[in-house]
């Protein structure tokens, strides 16, 4: 064997080679977008304003991102130690998130470039979507300065990596405050349009749903994404953080199937003080049930069994299932049962181009996380920072 | 050209409304009932007299200096199929078919103007806001081009240039604000031949549309549409059939936009007050617990290792104790030994002694 | 600051833009009284 072909081996892997490609194909794209326009790349019209960038990247990310409030708040608020090991991996998908978020809004937005105007130019405080870029903004900093110190750690800059740790509660506490208010407020943006969405979905308690779903979304997600890493990052974790896993898994599945039927308690009651319940007999009726049982009831008894019968496999199907539950859920509320009134030939599919550009952005994020997992103490400590807890 | 009753009316509340909007005193007030702005314009769009002929549609483009449609203004094959507002028009006619042998309607559809604007009440930047003379404007430098505003319109009215790559804009209806402050009409309420179109102050518009559903009540519905749609709009329809059949909704009730959205707002702050307490009391509580159960983990410790302690110390005393009786008891034995070894000795010695007296003569 | 409010979109305005500053008065003023009131206790040892 030559030298030069297991050179070329090493820099053409499958993951490589795919995430290549979409990447190519994302950057054609994202050209066209800001040379030839929205319409150019899009399906959105003047009917439908809001789209797959809104509701999958938008919504769902955010949503998604939930895992590292609630993993922090988890060890260093209820001062559950046995998390510890989950905090960085949860921070480092919390902050890659939100930037993606923020990434894909300046593909959606019409002028990206005025995106600070409404915090420091002119601030529309009647709007919930103000409070909602407000705390994204300030939230996405926090979640940098929580991060900050496993990059610091790998540069060897220890006298600021210890003033940031010592920081670390306020930002905890910070952080599930702006998480509180910005993932309900996305949920109060469609308070707006009660004759545009569904009656089962549209409801005066929606920002309580979009609050209380992150909670188990993002717990799902850091099984989910647990489970990943185990597979493909395994060489990288120590050994504290593989001690730990299985507990973070199983206590996670725990918490989540407890307040995923708590979840389903107050949908049925917000079905009970709207009086909808004719609407169950109607085909919306049987597509709210779907969503509302078979993907937040079932898994939520899957997480059950799996943290009764201490199965950690079961445990982990359960968090993809709650994962898909949770995309299926923002879909519904912003393009599914959203303008539900108007003629299918009016409703909004996106282009492939939108669905390219969304999958290119998930996929910049999993490269960089790869990156960072790979080269910093995210999933293994630092031999010169061991934590004494 | 004589005056026409719908021009008079016009100069009227031009002329009334600026009377009153000089005359403003700002007294103090913390009111929660809102009126509007006293005098604010409108207009009344009385369905049953337009013919359709697409002249407000032609004299809004020329106005707002739009571009040419595809199809000119009077080519009325285009009412056939249901049009709405778009990036390059900021009002559309459509034709609604009515029963065998009766006329068809029109209805002509721009931005409402409403009293309390859903997209002012979203607008992240403040684009949006209501004007006294009652324009619901759009200040295009500050638009981020979030499509809120969209979402939110319960009249489906704003549009977007989607093809604009760099400069996208919102697009609707403007009131024709510039021209209602130089006491000109709107151009569309100029330019229509049959008076569908009356422009005037909104509560002048109100009795009038009363007036004439008052005088002819078969021709008309009784309700003026706008009058409490949504909290109220500007803009305010009459028509011969109910407002469902022409396209305009029933169903959006009078509650006005912000007030929808108020709950939400008004939670943000009280959680912004107490989740800090909240989460900092379960912190330190938590944290207390922790340092207790430590506090008992050491004492039991000392604890068992005190107990530990004295029960190694009374075993030693025990010991010490048993040891020193053994000690005593053995000492104690050995006296004895000793006093019975005496004994015998004596005893021996004297056994000799009575057996040989004699020999001591 | 007194003044009539015509709409309710503009008393919203008004109260909100008063709230969001209140709001981040109140977050940097409570760490800063929670500072105060522990101002006494025991520190906690980092060995």
């Amino acid at each position: 064997m030559s030298h030069d072909t297991t050179r070329d081996n090493k820099l053409f892997t499958p993951f490589n080679v795919i995430t290549g490609i979409i990447i190519l194909v994302g950057l054609v794209l994202t050209v066209l977008r800001f040379t030839k326009g929205l319409g150019a790349v899009t399906n959105l019209d003047d009917n439908n304003p809001w789209g797959l960038w809104i509701g999958f990247d938008l919504l769902c990310g955010v949503a998604l991102a939930a895992g590292g409030y609630v993993t922090s708040a988890a060890c260093y608020i209820f001062g559950l130690k046995r998390y510890h090991s989950a905090v960085r991996p949860a921070i480092l998908t919390a902050f890659l998130g939100y930037a993606l978020v923020v990434f894909a809004l300046n593909y959606d937005v019409g002028r990206p470039l005025r995106l600070p105007y409404p915090i420091f130019l002119s601030p529309g405080t009647t709007s919930l979507l103000y409070e909602v870029g407000l705390c994204v903004f300030l939230y996405l900093m926090v979640l940098f300065i929580e991060y900050s110190p496993a990059a610091l750690e790998w540069l060897g800059l220890s006298k600021i990596r210890n003033i940031i740790v010592r920081l670390t509660l306020v930002l905890t506490i910070f952080g599930v405050v702006l998480s509180t208010l910005h993932q309900s407020s996305l949920g109060a943006l469609f308070m707006i349009a009660p004759s545009k969405l569904h009656p089962l979905w549209y409801s005066g308690y929606l920002p309580v749903y979009f609050f209380i779903s992150s909670i188990f979304a993002g717990m799902s997600m850091v099984i989910f994404e647990g489970s990943l890493a185990h597979r493909y990052l395994h060489h990288k974790m120590d050994e504290t953080h593989l001690k730990e896993s299985e507990g973070v898994a199983l206590g996670f599945a725990k918490a989540a199937a407890f307040v995923m039927m708590g979840y389903v308690g107050i949908k049925v009651i917000g079905l009970a003080i709207d009086n909808n319940w004719h609407y169950l007999a109607t085909g919306w009726g049987a597509w709210f049930l779907v969503e509302l049982i078979g993907f937040v009831a079932l898994p939520a008894l899957a997480y059950a069994l799996a943290a009764r019968e201490r199965n950690l496999r079961l445990a982990r199907w359960a968090a993809a299932w709650s994962v898909l539950g949770l995309v299926l859920n923002r879909l519904n509320i912003s393009l599914v049962a959203f303008n539900w009134h108007l003629p299918s030939a009016q409703r909004y599919f996106p282009s492939w181009m939108e669905i390219a550009i969304s999958v290119f952005i998930v996929t910049v994020g999993i490269v960089v996380y790869r990156f960072i997992a790979t080269h910093m103490p995210i999933l293994y400590e630092h031999p010169d920072y061991r934590t004494d807890h | 050209m004589g005056v026409t009753r719908r021009k008079f009316l016009g100069w009227v509340g031009a002329a009334a409304g600026t009377i009153v909007m000089k005359g403003k005193n700002a007294s103090a007030a913390t009111n929660k009932h809102f009126e509007g702005y006293p005098g604010s314009f409108g207009v009344l769009h009385d369905t049953t007299r337009c013919i359709g002929c697409r002249k407000c549609e032609q004299a809004c483009n020329v106005v707002n200096e739009l571009p040419a449609p595809d199809k000119a203004f009077d080519d009325l094959a285009v009412l056939e199929e249901k049009r709405r507002t778009s990036g390059d028009t900021y009002t559309v006619v459509n034709r609604f078919e009515q029963d065998q042998g009766r006329l068809p309607t029109f209805v002509k559809t721009q931005c409402n103007h409403c009293l309390e604007p859903a997209c002012a009440s979203v607008c992240f930047v403040k684009a949006f806001s209501k004007d006294k003379t009652g324009a619901v404007t759009y200040d295009a430098s500050l638009c981020v081009g979030c499509r809120y505003c969209m979402v939110a319109c319960p009249f489906n009215i704003p549009a977007y240039e989607y093809d604009e790559a760099f400069t996208p804009r919102v697009m609707k209806c403007t009131l024709c604000k510039p021209r209602i402050e130089k006491g000109q009409l709107p151009g569309c309420v100029e330019s229509c031949p049959k008076e569908a179109l009356t422009f005037g102050p909104r509560t002048q518009l109100i009795k009038e549309a009363r007036r004439r559903i008052d005088r002819f009540p078969d021709r008309y519905v009784d309700h003026v549409y706008g009058e409490t749609e949504m909290g109220g709009t500007s803009w305010l329809y009459l028509s011969g059939q109910p407002f469902g059949e022409i396209g305009m909704r029933e169903d959006l009730g009078i509650t006005p936009a912000p007030s929808l959205t108020a709950g939400p707002l008004a939670a943000v702050p009280i959680v912004v007050g107490l989740w800090p307490v909240l989460l900092t009391g379960i912190w330190a509580i938590s944290r207390r617990k922790d340092q207790l159960a430590d506090q008992e983990r050491i004492a039991a410790v000392a604890a068992t290792t005190a107990d530990a302690n004295e029960e190694m110390q009374v075993k030693l005393a025990e010991l010490k104790d048993k040891m020193s009786k053994e000690k005593e008891a053995a000492i104690n034995l050995e006296v004895k030994k000793a006093l019975e070894e005496a004994a015998k000795q004596a005893e021996a010695e004297n056994e000799d002694a009575v057996d040989t007296p004699k020999e001591e003569k | 600051m007194e003044s009539v409010f015509y709409t309710l979109q503009d008393f919203m305005l008004h109260s909100k833009n008063i709230t969001y500053i209140v709001m981040g008065i109140v977050l940097i003023a409570l760490p800063l009284f929670w500072r105060f009131l522990s101002g006494r206790d025991e520190k906690k040892r980092t060995y």
